[in-house]
């Protein structure tokens, strides 16, 4: 690492750039090597020691006290003296998000941020410590294109400023985009290191998985799909946030069979609150929401899954138990089909969970406790458990979120296999690329309202932003012939 | 296991008290752990002193294991204990085949129902059930104080303890000249259940998923708030019968000091066992061992009695830290 480069890390899931990173920030012990700041070798044995030398990072799961404020999260971190001074860690709090170009209110409590405002939280913690080296572990996963656009020239001023920046990231176009060197690992070795402008897309991919990649193949959508009957109908739907503030205001849209709705969006526009509603997790505040033809109360998961909605959440950790085995997990949504008499059929989950492992390509043994998986594969299990069922009705939240080349391809085939067999499929995703891949039409969700409906062919990014950033209400029209 | 090796670094830990007590910790340790189990008699004294904490081991056990953190098994012991006794006095006419089912249907019943106001306020509103099962305990002491010291005075005695139960409410002596009693096949008996259960049948595997991970649990429709209740009362009536064994078993009446805090010594009981029940069933026959050493140690060697608790907290604490230190280890060995 040079002072002023940013220099990307490239690998798929298990490659070991986040270990790798841990390591340098003090999160986890080397068995052997040394690591060199500013020419001088330093001992690393936790962050503390990691910020001392000048090196911040901002990971991927948030360090950030849910509870507090901004600018409490940021005194925290610099524990000078016995005085809390907020006044001090607010002025920090909007110095650092001046000098990175993005918005931070201080006083907002870190609960009430979205996961992209979480982050520019944890990059402004990281700044505001003054580091020399920023490490930043997948940091436009949570971004939408305009945000992205905003911290890669904020990323450059910073490195114009002589910050060394370690960018992690599975998105090559980023990689290209953004940065001066890459070096790709592969199976926790340096697979090759080059200087970015040298190398293109597909040279850098085929050094991510050794083997060389090949794009989705879709379908074209269904010609008259929209006459026929919806699936997943939704009229004026209501919703409020945790906080009891209104989270969607009056949403409704069609899916039909056959068909994938992307849903566009900043977020916490209303997505995640759209899809825990669709999901059962969350109590319908008015409006209606029919699963071929017949109508939800809502609020209840069993119902939801009765009713044929298969769900793939956001958040895959918080959708498995950990210390419990794949096969068990691969029946958690039905465990009660799986009884003979009062006792668990062991030999069904086996034989159920072995022949799902086979046709999913989970990389695991029934027995094996799924905290131990990758994400991929976890990805793969909560996909196995949910198609199973055949469910008349996909939700799927951010399916390939922090998944490696592989995985995305995999999950992305068999969102569109489901969407085949003749599935409704509801997509939200915070990747612009992968909703026109994956759908046949969009809307787009701004303030808890869909602000625009369009046609995923032809669809042009120009107009997809400025509806996202609220800006322009074309297609609303559209909504209505859908 | 985790066990042995916590044995041996707690006695290092511990050596110091016994030094400073004036006695030889090798000396010491040996009447601790080996010398209850070398004769008939004390071997089954064990048997005797590990009765009440199986029960309440396997009630903190199983609500631990649904992630409801249930404190008060010390008072749901004293309420099944108050309902045996109440019990025990009007039975008399029945049979023990009988008397003795309703014996124990009453004490669990009588922990379950100590138990379910911490659990509604829990399911209900949220509020943290180790501060209030914690905080029934002493209320449930309490009100056996209130009864020993009024109604239920002996009324030939007058010391503060019950009339004695009537003889068919007896729980019966399993061995001649012992005080090894049905209390102990009984405790034995609900640990096999219980581990049947959490093992086997389908709620167990809803229980291990609520408690392991509610959010994962409450996203497949699991019913979490349910099996958190229902594993509370459940809690709360395996520590009522430890209530009934006490009474029915050993003192045939109500008395103040009848738990001898069997319902603390559960915590450390099922924490030993990893909230397993082969691993309740071991920890607590081992603290029956300790409980009883504990007892003679202090005679023979003129030691405080306080020691053999020092050497079970210093366990409990050692068995923590070890059990912490190897999940760890092995989240830094999986996490990435």
């Amino acid at each position: 690492m040079r002072r002023g480069e940013i220099h990307a890390l490239l690998g798929e899931n298990g490659a070991g750039k986040t270990t790798l990173m841990r390591v340098v920030y003090g999160l986890t012990r080397p068995d052997s090597g040394e690591i060199v700041v500013a020419g001088r070798p330093v001992a690393i044995r936790s962050p503390k020691d990691a910020i001392a030398a000048g090196i911040g990072m901002v990971t991927q799961h948030f360090s950030l006290v849910r509870p507090m404020t901004v600018a409490e999260n940021l005194a925290l971190g610099r524990g000078s003296g016995m005085r809390l001074d907020l006044t001090l860690a607010a002025a920090a709090a909007t110095e650092a998000s001046q000098r990175l170009g993005m918005r931070v209110q201080p006083s907002a409590r870190v609960d009430s941020l979205s996961i992209g405002q979480q982050q520019r939280v944890e990059i402004v913690k990281a700044l505001a410590r003054d580091c020399r080296v920023l490490i930043l572990d997948e940091p436009t996963a949570v971004l939408v294109p305009q945000e992205v656009e905003g911290l890669f020239s904020a990323l450059r001023k910073l490195a114009a400023q002589g910050l060394a920046i370690v960018f992690i990231s599975h998105k090559l176009g980023e990689v290209l985009a953004l940065t001066d060197r890459v070096t790709v690992l592969r199976g926790g070795r340096v697979e090759g290191s080059a200087v970015t402008a040298a190398v293109d897309e597909r040279t850098l991919a085929e050094l991510m998985v050794g083997r060389p990649v090949v794009g989705q193949e879709r379908a074209p959508a269904v010609v008259g799909s929209a006459t026929r009957d919806p699936l997943l109908e939704v009229d004026s739907l209501a919703a409020n946030k945790a906080n009891g503030l209104p989270a969607l205001r009056g949403v409704s849209f069609r899916v039909h069979a056959r068909e994938v709705l992307g849903v566009a969006g900043v977020s916490g526009n209303g997505q995640s609150e759209l899809v825990e509603v669709l999901s059962g997790t969350r109590p319908l505040g008015g409006g209606l929401v029919k699963v071929a033809g017949v109508t939800l109360r809502g609020g209840s998961v069993p119902e939801v899954i009765r009713a044929g909605i298969g769900r793939i959440a956001e958040d895959r950790q918080a959708s498995v138990v950990g210390d419990l085995s794949v096969a068990y997990n691969l029946v958690l949504e039905r465990i009660d089909d799986f009884r003979k008499g009062g006792r668990l059929d062991e030999e069904a989950i086996q034989r159920n969970a072995r022949s799902l492992i086979e046709r999913f390509a989970i990389r695991a043994t029934p027995q094996a406790p799924v905290r131990t998986l990758s994400g991929g594969n976890i990805q793969k299990v909560l996909l196995a458990r949910v198609l199973a069922r055949e469910p008349k009705v996909l939700i799927v939240s951010q399916p390939t979120r922090g998944l490696d080349v592989g995985a995305t391809e995999y999950v992305r085939s068999e969102l569109l296999a489901a969407r085949e067999r003749g599935a409704a499929v509801l997509l939200v995703s915070e990747d612009l690329d992968e909703l026109l891949a994956l759908s046949d039409r969009l809307i787009v969700m701004y303030e808890g309202k869909v602000v625009g409906a369009l046609n995923a062919a032809g669809a042009d990014r120009g107009q997809l932003g400025l509806l996202m950033a609220g800006r322009g209400s074309a297609g609303a029209a559209a909504e209505q012939s859908a | 296991m985790v066990i042995p090796v916590a044995v041996v670094i707690t006695f290092a830990f511990t050596a110091v008290f016994v030094v400073a007590a004036g006695a030889d910790p090798f000396d010491a340790f040996y009447r601790f752990l080996v010398a209850p189990l070398t004769s008939p008699v004390t071997l089954l004294e064990v048997l005797v002193s590990a009765t009440p904490i199986l029960f309440t081991g396997a009630a903190v056990a199983i609500a631990f294991r649904a992630g409801y953190y249930n404190i008060g098994a010390e008072g749901q012991l004293l309420a099944g204990a108050i309902a045996a006794a109440g019990l025990g006095m009007v039975v008399g006419a029945l049979p023990s085949l009988v008397a003795l089912p309703i014996m124990v249907a009453g004490g669990a019943m009588a922990g379950a129902a100590w138990a379910l106001l911490p659990a509604l306020l829990r399911v209900r509103s949220g509020i943290d059930e180790v501060v209030t099962t914690l905080l029934l305990n002493p209320v449930a002491l309490l009100l056996v104080n209130a009864l020993l010291n009024g109604p239920w005075r002996d009324p030939e005695t007058g010391f503060p303890e019950s009339a004695p139960i009537a003889a068919s409410a007896e729980l019966p002596q399993l061995v001649a000249r012992s005080r090894v009693h049905l209390g102990l096949v009984l405790a034995l008996a609900i640990i096999a259940v219980a581990w049947f259960i959490i093992t086997r049948t389908s709620a167990g595997l809803k229980l291990r998923a609520v408690g392991s991970s509610p959010r994962a649990a409450a996203f497949a429709g699991l019913d979490v708030n349910g099996t958190l209740l229902r594993a509370a009362l459940v809690s709360g009536a395996i520590a009522g019968m430890a209530g009934v064994s006490e009474v029915a078993g050993i003192q045939d009446r109500l008395t103040g000091g009848l738990s001898a805090g069997a319902g603390y010594t559960g915590i450390v009981v099922a924490t030993l066992g990893g909230l397993t029940m082969p691993g309740v069933a071991a920890a607590g026959l081992l603290l029956g061992d300790l409980r009883v050493g504990a007892g003679s140690a202090a005679r023979a060697l003129d030691i405080p009695s306080q020691v053999g608790e020092i050497v079970q907290a210093t366990l409990l604490l050692v068995t923590i830290a070890a059990l912490a230190i190897i999940s760890r280890r092995r989240s830094t060995q999986a996490g990435r």
